[in-house]
């Protein structure tokens, strides 16, 4: 099961805790054993990943136990301001901090950062995947990156106290 | 170009998702403005952030192990007819044979049957779904050719070559025994970035033959080869062009008979 870690890593990073992960993870895999003789597309792990996104929030629904704010992405507009260069590179090796700032983004921006930067997927791959407009994905990311830019130059620290 | 038709381009530029010319232009807006150049210097900041640390979370053993019992408890019991399994088909195979009254006329029509149905190249390519979906990707899990290669000897009444394609990009990652056009074969599997190379070795009954691209099936593509009297077939979801540089780094060499 060569792709059961990327499945998981999404898994985790969307639900946010281990217990919620394993259970997403290991439906997602059963589901997609079952169905993999109509699969007829190119990317396996593409393919089980969707699986494992739908999964996720097909739980969530069920559970309602953490409700997702809709997204208008009409309404977002990208700052155009441009971070600290030297604090932001002072604070990339520190790994925690990342994750922080990854876990501190909405689901919906996390999802894309996952997909774009630790599972290499391309623009268009995210879309397929997450049935989203490309124009859309490209500004969801765009915007995540903007806050993570932000959370790790330390200029939301205040943020905790709002 | 201006900074307001640059600043949108500049992560996209960074991701390697720009065409050319696009390239062409946002560079050369980007050698004039240094506002653009910061943006750009901040967007590649954060990708080696994702790339310096390790933030990916790997599946815990436990959760594998659940998956495996899971799927054994599910698959065991009913085989489906496009579920490709050897000791079924050797089954039906055997009571046929058995049957002498018929024996004549269902055996070649079974297996008549199954090279319609199966073509080679679609056997191939349902085995590298079936390895990459499955709970059976490897059989033995080494980098080094001198550990996988022992490990076929006796397993098989051939002794495949096998040759880590590291210095070229395409690190062995291990082995394991498949099942092809009715005989046991071994399967080299490989990866360049994410993408699996699987290699099907078997003893050649045809000539030599240079690499040659197959038409593709369910959007894998294909390589196949015979060379130093093993039939080669590569497949894999990589591109054309590497799988076919995959074939001829691993054509290279000679295979050892026995």
């Amino acid at each position: 099961m060569p792709h059961l870690d990327a499945a998981y890593n999404l898994a985790r990073w969307l639900a946010g805790n281990d217990h919620d992960a394993e259970d997403v993870a290991q439906e997602a895999s059963l589901r997609a054993f079952k169905f993999f003789g109509n699969f007829r597309g190119e990317n396996p792990r593409a393919w089980l990943l969707t699986i494992v996104r739908n999964t996720f929030y097909n739980s969530l629904r069920k559970n309602r136990s953490e409700k997702i704010e809709e997204l208008d992405d009409e309404a977002l507009s990208i700052e155009d301001t441009t971070v600290n260069a030297e604090i932001l590179n002072s604070r990339i090796s520190d790994a925690e901090v990342i994750r922080r700032a990854i876990a501190a983004l909405p689901v919906q921006f996390r999802e894309i950062v996952v997909l774009r930067e630790m599972e290499g997927l391309s623009y268009k791959e995210i879309a397929d995947l997450a049935d989203l407009p490309v124009g859309t994905v490209m500004s969801r990311l765009a915007r995540a990156r903007k806050q993570l830019q932000k959370e790790l130059a330390g200029e939301f620290q205040q943020r905790g106290a709002q | 170009m201006n900074c307001q038709q640059a600043r949108p381009l500049i992560e996209p530029y960074a991701d390697g998702e720009l065409d050319a010319d696009t390239i062409l232009d946002l560079e050369k807006h980007l050698r004039e403005c240094t506002n653009c150049t910061l943006a750009l210097r901040n967007a590649t900041t954060l990708k080696k952030a994702f790339k310096q640390n390790s933030l990916s979370f790997s599946a815990p053993k436990d959760l594998r192990r659940r998956i495996k019992a899971e799927l054994h408890s599910r698959v065991a019991p009913a085989p489906q007819p496009n579920f490709w399994q050897t000791p079924w088909k050797w089954n039906w195979l055997t009571a046929a044979i058995s049957s002498v009254a018929t024996a004549s006329l269902v055996v070649p029509l079974s297996l008549s049957l199954h090279n319609r149905s199966q073509p080679l190249e679609q056997e191939i390519v349902s085995d590298h779904i079936r390895s990459l979906m499955g709970t059976h990707t490897l059989d033995v899990t080494s980098t080094d050719q001198h550990t996988v290669k022992p490990w076929f000897n006796g397993k098989l009444d051939f002794s495949p070559p096998v040759k880590d394609l590291a210095p070229q990009n395409f690190p062995l990652i291990g082995g394991r025994l498949d099942y092809v056009g009715g005989r046991s074969v071994a399967s080299l599997v490989f990866q360049r970035q994410k993408h699996l190379i699987n290699l099907f070795v078997w003893p050649a009954q045809e000539r030599d033959l240079k690499p040659t691209l197959i038409r593709p099936i369910q959007g894998y593509h294909l390589v196949h080869w015979v060379a130093a009297d093993m039939t080669c077939w590569a497949v894999s979801d990589l591109n054309e062009t590497e799988l076919l540089e995959f074939a001829h780094a691993f054509a290279d060499i000679k295979a050892a008979r026995p």
